[in-house]
């Protein structure tokens, strides 16, 4: 057991490590940062002197001993653009992008299980075909787009919800929310949806395949036999035995949604990490990209080594494979 | 993921033969309304790609032909000179209705060339990984693991911020993110086949393993891989569309029809909705009808 999680420790940190040199060389071989920060009328000297301040006249490699070495201590560069640390710009934005992740999950639980459920259990009446063809909608719809629909309905056609931003926050614990004020919620619904229905379609498929394979199993056809209620074979059956599948997705997914939030911020002006990182690509602000690329890296190897390290405690059989390689 | 080729076991049947599974797999296709909806629309829309230069009433890169008096007309509105605008015109007096036509020309082409590529790239990555093994194996599985544990949208963005805008860079961006999936679709079900006899005989025939991959292994595992690949279609043309819409796609000189919807975004909160959303629903048809296709055409071939 210790054996796999330090295996696994040690390819985490290997993946880290590769996503730092790729994404440096990558980002920092792109165009010039300082024909952007610097005026034309600059002198000469002035230009060098800030050349020299930012680091850049090293060769690339050097850049590279620089940052990884930086990066170990927590200090992934200072933003170009912002002139603070990089790493202490997104971590201003974190809340937000969190926040709006944390309600698009809560919604594709609420929203995505119980419609799947349907789906599974009635998957030859309208009902659940209607569904079904509701999830295929909600895979095809661009995510971008989608999200303009609902701004054009709610906001500027119903004028129910604001259109854009955050709204005002509450500081709990030290970190500022906008979900404990009725107008924070006004803010936050639209954009929400707008991440979770891809999401809200993928569980829905999941769950309705787990319920179909499920109703078939020999545990349901005793309990049937049985004579217990089908209100009670489906809560304590039939859900049970496939929430472990779908939980585990939805919890994976929850990486991949900080990535997807660029798009929803970007469209709903949502101050959150991903607006940052569009901007910071527009204004060739590298290190806060790299920073970005970096923290959220960690963030999907953490998750992927959470799932993993848990499947092994439930389940001896995955230990045993990995670890006989 | 039994399917057609398992008949395949029998190593003179014709790969391309009316096989009863097949003729099976066109009758479900047929059955449905939505699908065959879906095949008509999407006939339609290839028709309105093809003809784009005879149907379009103007050609919306030709400058001249453009009439900023025109701007932001809507839908139905007549021209300066006489003319209609169907669909209405964006900011600077374009044809939506041509624009539209010329859109689905850029996105289909960058779905197309995406899908393409990553094919024929992802399938010769896993067919060699699959029949080599060894390291061969080891190192295209451990970059398909590399690539595949990023969300996709995250991988395309930060090359395209690298690589700059154009049409061509953005097909190499999206085939970066997608030949990882056919390598390991591939790589599965040549996994399996290799076991098989015919595969055995051919060896044993002293054939060189080129041949034997590209003869004999690769035409008994392409069918998942092809119907991996339609869907695929929808979801390269996405990720074009919004990697344009957040600016890192395809130049302005070639609109796509995510960078019209993203011209008439700033537009939309005055009202003049029609700029962003008919190209939104001429992407939406499109990748609708191309996700019902495929959704169908995995059901027809998946035995479940």
């Amino acid at each position: 057991m210790a054996l796999f999680i330090l295996r696994r420790l040690l390819q985490s940190l290997f993946v880290l490590l590769a996503v730092s040199v790729v994404v440096f060389f990558a980002v920092y071989a792109v165009g010039d940062p300082i024909e952007l920060l610097v005026s034309p009328e600059v002198g000469q000297a002035e230009r060098e002197a800030l050349i020299a301040r930012l680091g850049l006249d090293l060769p690339i490699w050097q850049q590279y001993g620089h940052f990884l070495w930086n990066a170990l201590q927590g200090d992934l560069g200072n933003s170009f653009v912002h002139s603070m640390p990089a790493i202490d710009l997104i971590m201003q934005r974190m809340p937000a992008t969190f926040e709006l992740v944390v309600v698009a999950i809560f919604l594709t639980c609420i929203l995505g299980i119980p419609l799947g459920m349907i789906a599974g259990l009635y998957r030859d009446a309208p009902l659940g075909r209607g569904i079904m063809a509701g999830s295929v909608l909600g895979f095809s719809l661009p995510n971008f787009w989608q999200g303009m629909v609902f701004i054009m309905l709610f906001a500027v056609w119903l004028g129910w919800l604001p259109a854009s931003g955050r709204g005002p926050t509450v500081e709990v614990l030290g970190v500022p929310f906008s979900i404990f004020t009725a107008e924070g919620w006004r803010h936050v619904i639209m954009p929400a949806i707008n991440l979770a229905v891809a999401n809200i379609a993928l569980v829905l498929r999941l769950t309705a395949t787990g319920v179909v394979e499920a109703r078939n199993q020999e545990y349901v056809k005793f309990a049937r036999a049985k004579g217990i209620k089908p209100g009670r074979i489906v809560r304590r059956h039939i859900l049970r035995n496939i929430l472990i599948p779908v939980v585990t997705v939805i919890g994976m997914e929850f990486g991949s949604l900080i990535a997807y939030s660029t798009i929803t911020e970007t469209v709903f002006s949502w101050p959150g990490m991903g607006k940052l990182l569009i901007d910071s690509v527009y204004q060739l602000d590298r290190p806060v990209v790299v920073a970005y690329v970096m923290l959220v890296t960690l963030i999907f190897v953490v998750i992927n080594l959470i799932v993993d390290i848990l499947y092994a405690v439930l389940d001896p059989r995955v230990q045993l494979t990995q670890t006989a390689h | 993921m039994a399917d057609t080729t398992n008949k395949s076991k029998v190593p003179t049947r014709d790969p391309i033969q009316d096989t009863p599974q097949r003729r099976a797999i066109l009758k479900k296709l047929n059955a449905r309304p939505t699908v065959r909806g879906s095949v008509i629309a999407l006939g339609l829309l290839m028709a309105f790609v093809l003809l784009a230069p005879y149907f379009a009433p103007q050609n919306p890169y030709d400058l001249m032909a453009l009439n900023i008096m025109d701007g932001r007309l809507p839908p139905g509105a007549e021209s300066m000179d006489g003319g209609r605008y169907w669909l209405g015109t964006d900011s600077q007096g374009r044809d939506m209705l041509s624009a539209i036509l010329y859109g689905l020309r850029i996105s289909l082409l960058v779905g197309l060339g995406a899908v393409f590529l990553s094919t024929v790239i992802g399938t010769l990555a896993g067919l060699l990984a699959a029949y080599k093994g060894g390291w061969v194996d080891t190192v295209v599985m451990r970059l398909v693991d590399f690539i595949l544990g990023f969300p996709t949208i995250l991988v395309a963005l930060v090359l395209l911020a690298v690589l700059g805008r154009g049409v061509d860079k953005v097909v190499i961006a999206l085939v970066v993110v997608q030949w990882a999936h056919y390598a390991r679709i591939m790589r599965g079900r040549a996994l399996q086949e290799r076991r098989k006899e015919y595969v055995e005989a051919a060896q044993n025939l002293g054939f060189p393993s080129w041949r034997i991959m590209a003869f004999h292994l690769m035409p008994n595992c392409l069918s998942p891989v092809l119907v991996f690949a339609t869907i695929q279609i929808a979801t390269a043309i996405v990720l074009e569309a919004t990697l344009s819409f957040l600016g890192v796609g395809v130049p302005i000189t070639e609109p796509s029809l995510g960078l019209l919807i993203a011209s008439g975004f700033q537009y939309l909160l005055s009202g003049d909705y029609w700029i962003s959303m008919f190209p939104g629903i001429a992407l939406l048809l499109l990748i609708l009808s191309i996700n019902i296709i495929g959704d169908r055409l995995r059901a027809g071939l998946d035995p479940r």
